[in-house]
């Protein structure tokens, strides 16, 4: 199911971040292949939102490379990343309350008709988009303010979606949906997968990562904690590297085994 | 601006009722335009969202629901000035007379430079206390170049904006920098500006400018557009009409192509309608006067061109996320600095330009320009016009409504002869009364999910 390239669109290489008195992430390791899935779990606190950010440029790193398609390179802001093609999702979805869904989608892409805003293009492709997701929003004229936790959800998994991200990183994106939304999103992740890009998703439901993730990379308490062949890997592997309950001897049989599923 | 069109309406239901039928077609492509197949996924509407229904009452109740959730637009400013000129006009009959209407008219624009401005600070949810004391710093430079060292006008007047651009700038990096609250940063202006004037006037006091020629007499109250011709008042009116109904109809069609929902004709009818009884009957005003000011139409012009600035650029877009989550526009890849320095750049700029205008009123610079109340009532001008202080919200126009209000009251109480104590007295009831409305509207927006 992996076509693993020689080289991972992104590769992070011993990334550390600090705030303060707290060590975030030490030593990090994680590589995203094109037409990958890696799903990135751990246990609240473990950092994962903080790797995301640090990808995203909202926090830029302390130590260690960033390296895209092989080559490193410098994420300071989050223009770099944008510019990268690093499309990302946040935990705090991070949305303007006073723009409307379409203002949203494109905030700080927007396309321009003549030098000016285009709203009426805008309008026709974010109402197109949102139909593909099969979301239900009243208006998309209405102010993000006025949807639900669920509906802004969707709006901020579609904006990562406008223009042509390489890679997605989706942080918690099923955590306040429902049901059948949440299909939606895993149906999208597979697609996004098909379409060659490479998908950070991070859940706390092990369920949805078993559904459509191709790699399993555990954080605990800032660090690596192992990385796993989903199809490979039983729930319990996964749960024991999550909370730290593993001992050595199982970790080291993890870490063979990628070792060896990654020849 | 929407609430005109509902105002208007009773009086003019005939042309509703003749487009009626054509609304109605209309409105029904909207929601699922059957020969445009691009648009044929979005046929799912949530059944939930309350659409206007036909006609007149459709109005009626959409207009009831959004004053319920707070979105009062500028229901308040016109209910005001209707209050506000029947008291006026009860006391002194002179009050709602065309010359009178045409001073309110002429006075106001000074004002509203600063307001402008100020509209662009309030968005991001800040303010700038320093754009009365720019404004008559702008005025004395001007004088101090144009008189004292016998500069040409024109480039005193370049230099004075030049300068007021820089200290808002100034200020904005202290705020967007250095991190200082844009409240303190701008009354430290306040202060410090205001010094400077007065260290700049000197002894002399008053420094008289000559408004034979150049900018000062082109903003001195006896300069018209067009220099008084009839036709003028209406040549403004007319242009303003039609641009409006060449735009909405120009967006109605692109509209219509795309297949995204757009304002049935008879909507667009309305609103140009009462836009154009509103620009015709105040062209008349003024032309039983003696025309429209050109200092009225630059400040027109300016409310123009901001607010397509605005609405339509990438950078008023900007503006608009900045103010409405900061986070999420640096997220965004907005560079959340430039944008608030540009911002208080652009407050700066138009005190400046407010301050000629000042310095054309009275056809010199005097040590009390831009003092007293003129910060408060810009920032009254701009929040009772709608403009809340709580970023994100608003726009430019409200500086023209907001300023109409506070110039009517101002240039009513001069007809009764109340002196300054009164005046400071009512402006500061005034301006908390405009912030009590907002953040009322804002409590009800946020019970409505609209905060
Ligand atoms: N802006 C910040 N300033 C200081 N400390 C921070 C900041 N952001 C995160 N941290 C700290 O970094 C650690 C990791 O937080 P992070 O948000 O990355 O966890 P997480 O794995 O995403 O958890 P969750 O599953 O609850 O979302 C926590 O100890 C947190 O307190
Ligand atoms: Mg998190």
């Amino acid at each position: 199911m992996v076509h693993v390239s020689a080289t991972p669109v992104l590769a992070l290489r011993g990334v550390s971040k600090r705030f303060g008195a707290v060590q975030a992430l030490t030593d990090v390791e994680l590589e995203v292949h094109a037409g990958e899935v890696v799903a990135l779990v751990g246990d609240n606190g473990a950092g994962k939102s903080t790797l995301v950010k640090t990808i995203a440029g909202v926090h830029p790193i302390d130590e260690g490379v960033i390296e895209w398609e092989g080559k490193p390179v410098s994420i300071t802001k989050p223009h770099d990343a944008q510019g990268l093609g690093v499309a990302t999702v946040y935990q705090d979805l991070a949305l303007c309350d006073n723009l409307d869904v379409v203002g949203n989608l494109y905030l700080g892409r927007e396309l321009l008709h003549r030098g000016v805003i285009d709203e009426v293009t805008m309008e026709k492709n974010a109402r197109e988009l949102l139909s593909t997701l099969s979301i239900r929003i009243p208006s998309v004229r209405i102010p993000i303010a006025s949807l639900s936790g669920g509906q802004r959800q969707v709006v901020a998994i579609a904006r990562a979606l406008i223009g042509d991200p390489k890679v997605v990183i989706l942080d918690e994106p099923t955590a306040a949906l429902g049901v059948e939304q949440t299909a939606q999103v895993l149906d999208l992740v597979e697609r996004l997968r098909e379409r060659d890009l490479g998908v950070i998703l991070i859940s706390h439901n092990m369920a949805d990562v078993k559904a459509v993730a191709d790699t399993v990379a555990v954080l605990r308490l800032g660090k690596n904690n192992g990385s796993f062949p989903v199809k490979d890997t039983s729930h319990e592997e996964i749960i024991a590297a999550i909370t730290g309950a593993t001992d050595n001897a199982v970790t080291r049989r993890a870490g063979r085994r990628t070792a060896e599923a990654a020849k | 601006m929407s609430d005109t069109s509902k105002t208007v309406k009773s009086d003019s239901s005939e042309t509703a009722k003749v487009d009626k039928a054509e609304g109605v077609i209309e409105e029904q492509e909207t929601v699922a335009p059957a020969d445009d197949p691009t648009a044929a996924p979005v046929t799912v509407v949530d059944p939930r969202l309350l659409v206007r229904e036909e006609g007149f009452k459709g109005y009626v109740t959409e207009f009831k629901r959004k004053v319920k959730g707070g979105e009062l637009g500028s229901l308040p400013v016109f209910v005001g000035l209707i209050v506000i000129w029947t008291i006026f006009q009860l006391q002194n009959d002179r009050f709602l007379s065309a010359d009178n209407l045409s001073n309110i008219s002429y006075y106001m624009s000074a004002t509203g430079m600063l307001a402008i401005g100020l509209v662009f600070v309030l968005l991001l949810g800040e303010i700038d206390l320093s754009v009365g004391s720019v404004s008559g710093l702008s005025s004395t430079l001007f004088a101090v170049f144009a008189v004292n060292n016998g500069m040409d006008p024109w480039l005193s007047l370049v230099l004075a904006v030049l300068t007021g651009i820089a200290i808002g700038a100034m200020q904005g990096w202290f705020f967007a920098r250095i991190g200082v609250p844009a409240f303190v940063v701008t009354l430290a202006g306040f202060l410090g500006w205001n010094g400077l004037m007065l260290w700049l006037l000197g002894d002399s006091g008053t420094i008289n400018i000559p408004s034979e020629s150049g900018p000062i007499h082109l903003l001195g109250q006896g300069s018209f557009f067009m220099d008084q011709a009839i036709i003028g008042a209406y040549l403004l009116a007319g242009l303003g009409v039609v641009l409006t109904l060449i735009g909405n109809f120009g967006e109605q069609r692109r509209r219509r192509a795309a297949g995204v929902p757009f304002r049935p004709t008879s909507e667009i009818l309305l609103r140009v309608g009462a836009l154009a009884v509103a620009s015709f009957v105040a062209a008349a005003v003024l032309n039983n006067a003696s025309g429209v000011s050109n200092a009225l139409v630059i400040f027109l012009a300016a409310l123009v061109i901001v607010d397509f600035v605005l609405r339509r650029t990438t950078y008023g877009r900007k503006v608009f996320a900045v103010g409405g989550g900061i986070e999420a526009a640096r997220r965004a890849g907005i560079n959340v600095p430039m944008i608030r320095i540009t911002v208080f750049a652009i407050s700066g700029g138009f005190a400046a330009v407010g301050g000629m205008f000042f310095a054309g009123q009275t056809a010199s610079a005097t040590l009390s320009a831009g003092g007293g109340n003129t910060l408060m009532l810009a920032i009254a001008a701009a929040v009772i016009g709608g403009t809340s202080l709580f970023g994100g919200r608003g726009t430019v126009w409200s500086a023209l409504l907001g300023m109409l209000v506070i110039q009517s009251i101002q240039t009513g109480l001069d007809l009764l002869n109340m002196n300054t104590s009164i005046q400071y007295m009512i402006t500061g009831g005034v301006l908390l009364g405009a912030v009590v409305i907002d953040s009322v509207s804002r409590k009800s927006q946020k019970a409505a999910g609209r905060g």
